[in-house]
């Protein structure tokens, strides 16, 4: 029982015949959230930084981008992209098409945790800025930024964390990142210990990651 | 810009294909309502377990709590699917995605449970113990009330964006709402039908954001 466990799920003969093909596959899943991750942060901080300045109509339609955004499943936006454009004469790849879809969608997020951040400074802080002379743009730079994104890193890291997880979802666009390589070596080799080890390399890196979330959300929680 | 009409808002195929991707929608209603059932109460009884502090439980739920954490759902997904059979355990895409989302979600909200417990102060339970209430009682009508306050904002976060994930059934052919307009899309040849798709996926979404942020102002920081 417990071979024939071993045989289909630890399979090392299998794993070594397609140990080139995970490891490629680690490289592009890798190379998506370097990509997407920064991306989505500064378009994000942008959104937050437009609403900070409290336009009445611009912030309506900002918050409404941001919870238009946030509302559809990120799937949901790469399938468009990737099979709704092309009809219109753009043809991404599906490397690109992920990029697009994931930060669009993270744009959103980062975009709230942001707006939320700033939003925690009290008035005080805005206003002392002001009467030392110091400009609009000053105040957000020197004095509310630095609060605000301090008040926002448990959220931030929480989401980024979201995020590199995300980039999975290329597989469903035939990108062979790491999920869909697995995916790939599994019908090579009639043996699910491909899958398994994709599942164990995601844990293996991301799981200190994730301790750390879990310590920022919890300190976040006690400061309340 | 006709073209974009005729691409993205075809009425006439939208309307060809709107029987399909209501009927695919049913599904991913029924799915998030499973997972989010499933996932909430799956992890409240993982938070109360780990008030019984039995250190071997305790190391077993933390490992379970990690992993599903760090694991991207859509691997969740399709080691169940693709993988599980090799074990003798066939499941059905509408059971896998349930199990695989429940899961995750189950994760998640131990840990949020378990945390908003810990930040209820210690003197609430001692207040409770000095009145006389038998620990059950402390837990339950003491501790348990406040934390599940504390812990409301980020669960609702959480289950909504885990309830997202049911548009990833699509991959192991489970026929909800996108799955059902990609394969419209794919016999009209016209995306029409993604459109409407989204649409349904904004009037189920767009109401639960918006609770969202009603539940963080009523319950967030500083309330």
């Amino acid at each position: 029982m417990i071979e024939l466990f071993a045989e289909n799920f630890l399979n090392l003969d299998s794993l070594l015949q397609v140990y080139p093909l995970l490891l490629q596959g680690l490289q592009l899943t890798v190379l998506l959230a370097v990509v997407t991750l920064p991306l989505s942060i500064l378009w994000g901080l942008a959104l937050a930084i437009a609403c900070s300045f409290h336009n009445r109509v611009l912030n309506i339609f900002l918050i409404g981008y941001i919870d238009f955004v946030r509302a559809f499943p990120v799937v949901v936006l790469l399938v468009l992209i990737f099979y709704g454009l092309p009809l219109l004469g753009f043809k991404l790849s599906g490397f690109t098409a992920a990029v697009l879809a994931i930060a669009l969608n993270n744009s959103g997020y980062f975009g709230e945790i942001f707006r939320a951040g700033i939003e925690s400074i009290p008035m005080g802080q805005i206003e002392a800025g002001r009467s030392l002379g110091l400009r609009g743009r000053h105040v957000i730079a020197l004095i509310i930024l630095p609060q605000a994104l301090r008040k926002a890193l448990a959220p931030f890291a929480s989401n980024s964390l979201e995020l590199v997880k995300t980039t999975s979802i290329a597989a469903l666009v035939a990108l062979p990142e790491l999920l869909r390589s697995a995916r790939v070596a599994q019908e090579q080799t009639y043996n699910p210990t491909p899958l398994m080890a994709a599942a164990a390399i995601y844990v293996v890196l991301l799981w200190p990651f994730a301790r750390w979330v879990a310590v920022l959300e919890r300190r976040a929680q006690m400061q309340r | 810009m006709d073209r974009i009409a005729d691409n993205y808002f075809n009425l006439q195929v939208m309307a060809e294909a709107f029987p399909a991707v209501l009927r695919g929608f049913g599904i991913t209603v029924l799915v998030t309502l499973l997972v989010i059932i499933s996932g909430l109460s799956a992890g409240l009884g993982l938070a109360l377990l780990r008030t019984l502090r039995i250190r071997a439980v305790d190391l077993l739920i933390v490992i379970y709590v990690d992993a599903f954490r760090t694991l991207p759902q859509l691997v969740v997904i399709i080691v169940i699917y693709f993988g599980l059979p090799y074990a003798g355990l066939a499941l059905s895409p509408f059971v896998t995605m349930v199990l695989a989302l429940g899961m995750i979600l189950s994760a998640f909200a131990a840990e949020i449970f378990w945390s908003a417990m810990l930040t209820v102060p210690r003197g609430q339970s001692d207040a409770a113990r000095a009145l006389g209430l038998r620990p059950r009682h402390v837990l339950a009508l003491v501790v348990l009330p406040q934390a599940i306050r504390l812990a409301l904002p980020m669960l609702t976060n959480r289950a909504i964006a885990i309830g997202k994930g049911t548009a990833l059934g699509t991959a192991v052919s489970l026929p909800e709402t996108l799955g059902q307009a990609q394969s419209v899309m794919a016999i009209v040849a016209n995306p029409s039908p993604l459109t409407l798709a989204a649409l349904f996926y904004l009037a189920l979404f767009i109401p639960l954001v918006a609770l969202s942020r009603m539940v963080e102002r009523r319950f967030g920081p500083g309330h």
